[in-house]
């Protein structure tokens, strides 16, 4: 296919309140022209490729005690058994037994398990990709702390290989490998909206710096559809006086290429923002607020590269706290209650639990959690590339609802996260269930609160 | 040679042979897989204090989960606390253990441990029933869980048939109960009985990997 027939086929939305492809009238579910036997050995040989002790533990562990149901959202809002969060890898814990584990001889032999079959894979797109969002919360719950979502990921790199992408996300990743971003935020539109933004705000906005201390990311979904947050960014940065730019070489942190399973799209998008930050001479690289981002490039960029990064990483709220808290950053009080939705890939399993709060708390509001919070909150269900499959919409609405009934039991009036996929899925419930509850960013409630005159405070950053 | 004669002595050699290489050949197919390393820069090292943490902190169920899963965690605790009562309490088996191992300590009176193992067959059949009615659990459940069910309630209720003189002559009964143990420790490698080792492997795995990152745990 080329490109133009790519694009036609899978066409942007850029005006909904999500933003993704468009709804497909006809799904390409399945990609490439594998025979059967091709796609089922692609599958497995590309399942098992980063296969070492932890996952083989992992696969070996499982007591089928059904506990990892109880936790998973989609599983609790539809009462269905197939969302059981370990049911989905079935067909890869059979091919694992079989293939690999320690006594597959006797698997094989005795045909004690079958063989997998494509068929069975096609079936399992669903459960693997529509209603996982990876948001390891049934780790939370399993016995045997068997972390479910990593062998997810382990399972799509053999769905991508072996072309059982799910049609929308396939699409966006795609683009993202060929554009440089999953939604049309190619550089060039990247730096026109920089310019445009800068003329419209009156900020500073520096793209393309030869040298900066501080690199800056943003996510496609900021850029197209809340390109306040640039704006947001360059404020808080300008107002603490610190050297940093965006670069038109490496600005977009999603990684389509991780979510959909893709290993090698995963490292080029992974490689952009490190060379970039190389070449700019970047001390520290900011990525934006992202979930999937900060797994992507705090946790696995350095294994991508293959060795230690000569930079640090660091989300936005951890950026945030930092500087609220030894005054770089300087608020007006916000005298607000507020609850904060926890984005599962930065706190309960990036780790970066407490910086958010710290920064609630620093601005002044008064915080109100939510009964399942931090490393136990409840995902809103678009994570994982969840959000864009439109096959996927009806259960992602019924979880949505969990999230909903959290959010109106802390009775706060303002709403607030630190991930735009999250910030999207909010909207796009919003929209469908009319509530009345809005989404905001952490880094737009900051930068709308800075204190006045920060040239004269002493503690500015030469 | 006798039934209880070869319970007592080639069957319990080969059980143990099998149970131990099944042990160690399943733990070392594992862990000699090997780890890739990780460049990512840790927000805690060392990480390795997090694997202790999660084996002993999985083991109690948190709040935010009590509400749904009291009643399984309720049941499996029952059986697991019996049948280490009955394993390790009951003074014919520490006669066992101690010639084998040449350790002992005091046993527990006899009525707790057979009160013991009443609670814990019963717990076991509660815990089948609900596997064959629960959707998530009917759909999940495969041989090895039926099976695994099979070889752990058999010494359990062959025992207290034997202590209470119940069925055949005492010593078939006996000869009856060791084999069906013997078949149980033959079977713990294969199936999902090793989340005896396994639990350790597991648990600390995920906790000093999390650890690392700081993720929650």
């Amino acid at each position: 296919m080329s490109n133009g027939d790519i694009d036609a086929r899978f066409p942007l939305e850029l005006e909904a309140p999500r933003f993704g492809l468009k709804k497909p009238e006809a799904r390409f579910d399945v990609q490439g022209d594998m025979g059967d036997d091709a796609r089922i050995a692609t599958a497995m040989k590309n399942f098992v490729r980063d296969f070492g002790a932890v996952a083989a533990t992992y696969m070996e562990s499982c007591i089928h005690c059904g506990m990892c149901a109880e936790s998973c959202h989609f599983y609790v809002a539809t009462g269905e058994a197939k969302y059981t969060p370990i049911w989905k890898l079935e067909p890869f814990k059979q091919a694992y037994k079989r293939e690999m584990g320690p006594f597959a001889f006797f698997f094989r032999t005795f045909n004690l398990k079958k063989r997998t079959t494509v068929a069975q894979l096609k079936e399992w797109q669903e459960l693997i990709y529509d209603s996982c969002t990876m948001c390891g919360r049934c780790t939370m719950i399993c016995p045997m702390a068997i972390d479910i979502a990593s062998l997810v990921g382990l399972a799509r790199h053999g769905m991508a290989q072996a072309g059982l992408v799910p049609h929308e996300l396939w699409g966006v990743a795609e683009r993202s490998d060929r554009e440089g971003s999953p939604l049309g935020a190619t550089p060039k539109v990247f730096k026109e909206r920089c310019e445009w933004l800068a003329d419209e705000y009156e900020v500073s906005i520096p793209v393309d710096k030869a040298r900066a201390n501080i690199m800056v990311t943003m996510s496609s979904i900021e850029i197209m559809k809340y390109p306040q947050s640039i704006v947001a960014t360059a404020k808080v940065l300008n107002h603490m006086g610190a050297d940093w730019t965006f670069r038109s070489d490496g600005y977009e942190a999603t990684n389509f290429g991780m979510l959909s399973g893709n290993a090698q799209w995963q490292k080029d998008i992974s490689l952009r923002l490190i060379n970039a930050a190389i070449a700019c001479g970047a001390e520290l690289l900011i990525l934006p607020e992202c979930g999937h981002a900060y797994g992507a490039l705090r946790w696995q960029g350095a294994n991508v590269y293959g060795k230690p990064l000569p930079f640090k990483v660091r989300h936005i709220s951890e950026f945030l706290a930092e500087n609220l808290q030894n005054g770089r950053i300087r608020v007006q009080p916000l005298a607000k209650t507020m609850t904060f939705h926890d984005p599962c890939q930065v706190s309960r399993r990036g780790g970066a639990m407490e910086a958010p709060r710290q920064a609630i708390r620093a601005l002044g509001a008064e915080l109100v959690e939510m009964k399942e919070t931090g490393g136990l909150n409840w995902c809103c269900g678009g994570g994982g590339g969840v959000v864009t499959i439109h096959r996927a919409d009806p259960i992602r609405y019924k979880a949505f609802q969990i999230k909903m009934k959290q959010v109106e039991d802390t009775g706060a009036e303002v709403l607030t996260s630190t991930c735009s996929n999250c910030r999207q899925t909010f909207d796009d419930g919003q929209a469908h269930f009319h509530w009345d509850k809005t989404m905001t960013s952490l880094l737009e409630l900051v930068a709308d609160n800075l204190a006045e005159a920060p040239s004269e405070r002493p503690s500015a950053v030469k | 040679m006798d039934l209880l004669s070869f319970a007592r002595g080639p069957a319990l050699q080969w059980a143990l042979v099998i149970f131990l290489l099944g042990v160690v050949w399943r733990l070392t197919g594992i862990l000699l897989l090997g780890r890739a390393p990780d460049y990512s820069e840790p927000r805690n090292a060392p990480a390795w204090p997090g694997a202790f943490k999660l084996i002993l902190t999985r083991s109690w169920p948190k709040r935010e989960f009590a509400a749904r899963t009291a009643f399984g965690e309720t049941m499996s605790y029952v059986f697991h606390i019996g049948l280490a009562i009955v394993v390790l309490g009951f003074a014919p088996h520490i006669l066992l253990i101690q010639s084998l191992t040449g350790l002992s300590w005091p046993g527990l009176p006899t009525g707790l441990v057979t009160l013991s193992a009443a609670l814990t067959a019963g717990a076991l059949a509660v815990l089948l029933v609900r596997r064959l009615m629960h959707p998530v659990l009917r759909l999940i459940s495969n041989f090895d869980d039926y099976f695994s069910w099979l070889v752990v309630m058999l010494p359990v209720v062959t025992g207290l048939m034997a202590t209470a003189h119940a069925g055949p002559r005492y010593e078939t009964m006996l000869a009856v109960h060791i084999l069906s143990a013997e078949l149980m420790l033959a079977w713990l490698p294969f199936g999902k009985l090793m989340h005896s080792f396994l639990v350790f492997v597991s648990r600390g795995t995920t906790g000093a990997l999390f650890t690392r990152k700081g993720a929650a745990l």
